[in-house]
Parts: structure tokens; C-alpha cells; sequence
């Protein structure tokens, strides 16, 4: 099969699973799925690290090769302290990749398209690679392209809610228009919805709670690393259409001669 | 812009309790049945008619609580920094008239404690103190906030009521959340309880809430203090209290604490007494009404019930912990506010914890985004 990799800005991914490090009941468990997933872009919490320690301990178990970290401005409620935190982040964690979330609503924790898009316009000028964290929105979408985020991320359900992709209509329209790599965040329950969403075009998704809080994390990174591949592969196969109507046996043309 | 008050006496307690104890098992069966539950549903849950489906109650809580949580339990630590209280509370043992010796932290003692707490793996603490305006008002309060806060990255309170304007410099000055119990929502009773001292304004406490919401704080931790009136009737009015909070300022996060009496010098005997079912039936009754609600439960509960309750719904302990001003490394003999039950050390929380699947998070905040 040719080459399928993803590029985003200067990286270039062979895997189109990207995870996430919360919730996982210890970190070498939360090591152990990451790497079966053989995910290579890994969202952290920088609210969740002392950047200070260079013995953090969820730092150090995120050490390896194949592994990009891409830390995550949770926690922030505005355009302004979202700012703050990634240049925090770019010094300390060396990275100048950013998922930029800003939810001022801590309960659903549903992002502000507002403050997202100020935010992602002053980073993207800061040098940043922006992914923003964003509602299903296909004009948000275009407008953050416009100011030169390297992708987007929309949602298919709250986060954490597991519940699929309860925006599809919205993700196809985006997914039709978008110039850069689609990536649906938050709300990937199962591997079924992961393969369904990349069925639909998606270029990636992020999946975070279904790994850290199955049963047995490491098999069930393990079956969305092959129900991203599957649905991969049946994107670029091009699915057979779904037949709308049945023939008639009662044509109503025949007058048509 | 409203207050809670208005809402509050819509309500009196004879009609709410009596509302909660007319739940029948149909009415049970229909909250378990839900994906989303109202307050009616809370009523159900926390009702006698819910009593045998405690154990279905708890199953549906640790799911919710796993998926929204995940396999985590966050740490936090108290520190007292005084005793001085110039308020009468019948159940407290710092109450202006127990005669115990008043201490109040210096610069010093405070580095001191915090260095201890730092060493044994804390990031988010909690600030306590008495009601003493003269020597432990905003000013210390402010002073301690900026001495501790870039050795925390989570920086909490538990002191009187204040009002909007000084919330909103202790906000400036690193503070991320307050926590302010009502006790009881029983207006006869609490006057009972708090004949003397600026606390004895009912209404000045139950709006505390809203100053902080408008001063736009992080997060608003509420409770009652069980013992003092029914728990179902106080927790119905938490709940209230909670769900008007949630909509009114919905960038602030809430976390419940489940204080329950406990014995101390000078002590009161609890009027009603709410027993281990009785609280793990409101913790389970809180996670099905709301699951993103934080739920704390400090080390005034025995080994085997927080043992347990780290399974199903609660999201936040406290380990070690002391009440007494400079208990950690000053004054290990001084006046305790209450006798703590569960005496473990921090490192043996740590491995109950690990034991039963549980990441403990240290930290999980940053206050250097908003210097």
C-alpha cells in the first residue's frame, strides 16, 4: 500500500490515533495502552505537570521515540490565560505544538468558540502549531483556518461522554470543506464510532477516556488502532453507496417513452 | 442580580421534608431508570423508599463517577492557620467560649508547615481558619495566599464569610476556591446553634455563594454539617442551592463535602444521627443527580468507609490531616477543632489507593496562568 501518512505542519504521523494521558489508574498502565496503540501524538495536561520537575512522573512515562507530546491548555478559561500557558509550555516542554482548549464552562467542559478563535490567531502569529479543540462548527472551522491553525478539532459528543458521533451531519460538512486535517476530538467511545468517523473522511481522532477507563486499557488501545486503520482503509477504498430506494415495482414513468 | 435567598424562601423545611419522606419506590425506580435527574429524582434517591436500592444506586455511581474521573482520586491537605474564633458555634471546638489555648501562625510557622506538607507530596491545600476579623481577617488571609502560593499550585479556603470585594482580591492574590458550609438550612436551629458572633447571620451565610460567584472564583465547595437537623431535608437545600449556583455562574466549578459531627472539646452530641448507610446513600444520590460534581471526604470518616467510597463516587480525600494550628510541625499537642477518625499516613492512603486501581493526582491546577 503507498504511503498514507499524515503530515501536520512539519510532523508526519503513520498512525491517525492520537490519545490522551488522563484518567488512567497508574501511569505504566497508561504507557503500557499508549504504546500499544503505537499512537504518536500524545495530548498532556499541563495543569497535570510540575514543569519545573524534571522527574515528573507522568513526563518521564511519556519518554519514548515514537511518542510527540502535544500538551493541552485545560483548565483555562480565557483567550488570554490560554496564551500564557502555551508559552509556558513552549519553554518548558520544548514544543511549539499546541491543543489549544478553552472551556469556561468546567462542568461539560464544552469549548468557547470565542476565546478559541482570538487565542488561536494570536498563537498562530506566536509561531505556534495551534490545534484547537472546538465545536462541530463548519463556519468556526473556516474562520480558524483562516488565521492559520494547522488543523482542527471538532467534537463528536461532549467529552468524556462516550457517547459516538452525535455531530455527524456537521463533521461531513466540515470534513467537505476543511483545507486542513480534520481530527475529531472528544466523545469517541468505542472503536466502531473511531472507524465510523474515519469512514466518514476524518483524518484522525483523538480518544482519550474509552482507552484509560476500559477494563483492559492495552487491548482496548490495541482495537481502536485497528478500527482507525479499518476505517482508514475503507475511506480510501471509497465505500459502496448506500442504496436509497428499492426499484418500484409500480413504475411511474413508463409513460416516458 | 438575584441571590439564593430568594429561591430559599419559596421553600420551608417542614414541606421539603415532607415531600422527601412521600417518595415511594415507583418514584425510586424512575430516578434509577434516568439519564438525566432533577431535583425530584434527588428527593427520590435520598428517601427511605430508596434505601433498598442503595446498592444499585452505588453501581450506577461508580460508573458515572469512573467515566467522568476516570481512575483517579485527587489529593489535598488542610492547614490550619488559627484558632482565634470570636464566634459561639455549639458544635465546634474553637468556639469563643471553650477555654484552650488561641494560636495563630506566623510567616515562619507557615513555611514550616508548608515545607512538611510539600515533603510528603501535597500540591493543592486548604487554608483554615475561626472567625477572628482582627487578627485573622483579609489582610492575613491575603498575606498567607501570597506566602504559600508559589510552593502550591492549588491554593483553597475554608474561613467566615466575606464579601464580594474581598473575594476578589484574595482571587487576585492566587486564590482558587472556597469553602463555605451552611451547616444547617434549618433558620431556627442555626440561630440555635450560632447564638453569638458575626455568624449568627443566617441570611449573610447563605449568600455567601453568590458574592463568590460574582467575584468569578473557580470553585465553590458546599455541605452541611450533619448532625445539627435531618440530613435529607439539608441536603435537599444543598441540592437547591447547587443546581441555582450551576445555572447562575456556570464558570464556576462545585465540589460537596459530607461533614458529619464529630467528637471534640466542649462537644455536642449530634441531634440526628446519620449513620455510614445513610452517607454512602447521599453520595451515590449526589453522583446520579450530578456527574461532574466533585466529592470530597476528608479524613473525619473511618479507614473502611473511605476505603470503600474511593470506589464508587468520591473524587477528592484528604490524608494526615491535622486541625489544630501548626499540627504538622509546631504544635502537635494544641487544640484540635475535631478528632480526625481516619489517622493514616499520607503514604499509606497512597498505597490503599494504588491497591484498589486508583491514580492518586497530586496535581491537577496551575496557578501561574493567571500571574
Amino acid at each position: 500500500m503507498k504511503n498514507d501518512n499524515l503530515t501536520i505542519a512539519d510532523k508526519e504521523f503513520t498512525s491517525r490515533l492520537f490519545t490522551g494521558t488522563g484518567k488512567f489508574s497508574s501511569s505504566d498502565l497508561m504507557r503500557n495502552a499508549l504504546l500499544a496503540s503505537e499512537s504518536e501524538l500524545i495530548t498532556v495536561a499541563l495543569k497535570r505537570v510540575n514543569v519545573e520537575d524534571e522527574q515528573d512522573d507522568l513526563l518521564s512515562h511519556l519518554n519514548h521515540e515514537r511518542i510527540n507530546l502535544l500538551p493541552n491548555t485545560s483548565g483555562v478559561r480565557t483567550a488570554k490565560e490560554a496564551i500564557f500557558a502555551a508559552e509556558l509550555s513552549r519553554e518548558a516542554l520544548e514544543t511549539n505544538w499546541v491543543k489549544l482548549e478553552i472551556h469556561p464552562d468546567p462542568k461539560y467542559l464544552l469549548p468557547d468558540p470565542i476565546e478559541t478563535l482570538k487565542a488561536a490567531e494570536e498563537l498562530v502569529k506566536k509561531g505556534f502549531v495551534v490545534m484547537p479543540y472546538i465545536h462541530a462548527d463548519p463556519v468556526l472551522c473556516k474562520r480558524l483556518e483562516d488565521v492559520g491553525v494547522q488543523c482542527v478539532m471538532p467534537l463528536g459528543a461532549p467529552i468524556g461522554s462516550n457517547k459516538g458521533l452525535k455531530t455527524t451531519d456537521f463533521l461531513e460538512i466540515i470534513i467537505e470543506q476543511s483545507n486542513v486535517p480534520v481530527i475529531v476530538d472528544a466523545g469517541i467511545g468505542a472503536p466502531s464510532h473511531a472507524a465510523y468517523a474515519m469512514e466518514l473522511g476524518a483524518d484522525a481522532v483523538l480518544v482519550n477516556t474509552a482507552i484509560a477507563v476500559a477494563q483492559n486499557p492495552t487491548e482496548m488501545a490495541i482495537a481502536f488502532k485497528l478500527a482507525v486503520e479499518a476505517g482508514r482503509m475503507a475511506h480510501q477504498a471509497k465505500l459502496a453507496p448506500i442504496q436509497q430506494h428499492a426499484a418500484a415495482s409500480s413504475p411511474l414513468t413508463n409513460f416516458l417513452v | 442580580m438575584s441571590e439564593f435567598r430568594e429561591i430559599f424562601d419559596q421553600y420551608t423545611w417542614d414541606d421539603s421534608l415532607q415531600s422527601i419522606f412521600n417518595k415511594t419506590e415507583s418514584d425510586v425506580l424512575r430516578a434509577l431508570g434516568k439519564e438525566k435527574r432533577d431535583l425530584e429524582d434527588f428527593k427520590a434517591l435520598i428517601s427511605p423508599a430508596a434505601v433498598p436500592y442503595i446498592e444499585d444506586m452505588a453501581q450506577i455511581s461508580r460508573k458515572l463517577t469512573k467515566k467522568r474521573f476516570g481512575n483517579t482520586i485527587q489529593m489535598y491537605a488542610p492547614m490550619y492557620l488559627s484558632n482565634e474564633c470570636q464566634n459561639i458555634c455549639t458544635y465546634c471546638g474553637f468556639s469563643m467560649t471553650n477555654v484552650i489555648p488561641r494560636k495563630t501562625l506566623t510567616d515562619e510557622e507557615i513555611l514550616k508547615e508548608t515545607a512538611y506538607l510539600k515533603s510528603k507530596g501535597f500540591d493543592h491545600i486548604l487554608l483554615v481558619t475561626g472567625e477572628a476579623n482582627r487578627t485573622v481577617g483579609v489582610p492575613y488571609i491575603k498575606h498567607a495566599i501570597e506566602l504559600i502560593r508559589k510552593h502550591f499550585s492549588n491554593v483553597s479556603i475554608e474561613v467566615q464569610p466575606l464579601d464580594q470585594n474581598e473575594y476578589e482580591e484574595l482571587i487576585e492574590a492566587g486564590l482558587y476556591a472556597v469553602l463555605v458550609y451552611q451547616e444547617t438550612y434549618h433558620r431556627e436551629e442555626y440561630k440555635k446553634h450560632h447564638p453569638k458572633g458575626k455568624k449568627s447571620n443566617f441570611y449573610y451565610r447563605l449568600d455567601t455563594p453568590d458574592r463568590l460567584g460574582k467575584a468569578g472564583i473557580h470553585k465553590i465547595g458546599l455541605g452541611a454539617l450533619f448532625g445539627l437537623e435531618d440530613w435529607r431535608a439539608d441536603s435537599f437545600f444543598t441540592a437547591l442551592h447547587l443546581k441555582y449556583l450551576q445555572k447562575t455562574y456556570w464558570k464556576t466549578k462545585y465540589s460537596i463535602s459530607f461533614p458529619r459531627l464529630r467528637p471534640h472539646s466542649g462537644g455536642l452530641e449530634p441531634k440526628v444521627e446519620m449513620t455510614d448507610k445513610d452517607l454512602v446513600q447521599l453520595i451515590c444520590a449526589y453522583r446520579l443527580l450530578d456527574e461532574d460534581l466533585e466529592l470530597s471526604i476528608s479524613t473525619r470518616e473511618s479507614e473502611i468507609f473511605r476505603d470503600n467510597v474511593v470506589q464508587f463516587g468520591a473524587t477528592t480525600i484528604s490524608a494526615e490531616s491535622k486541625t489544630n494550628p501548626g499540627g504538622y510541625t509546631i504544635a502537635e499537642e494544641s487544640l484540635e477543632q475535631f478528632e480526625i477518625s481516619d489517622e493514616r499516613s499520607t503514604e499509606a492512603m497512597s498505597a490503599m489507593l494504588k491497591s484498589k486501581g486508583l491514580e492518586v493526582v497530586w496535581k491537577d491546577w496551575e496557578n501561574n496562568w493567571e500571574a
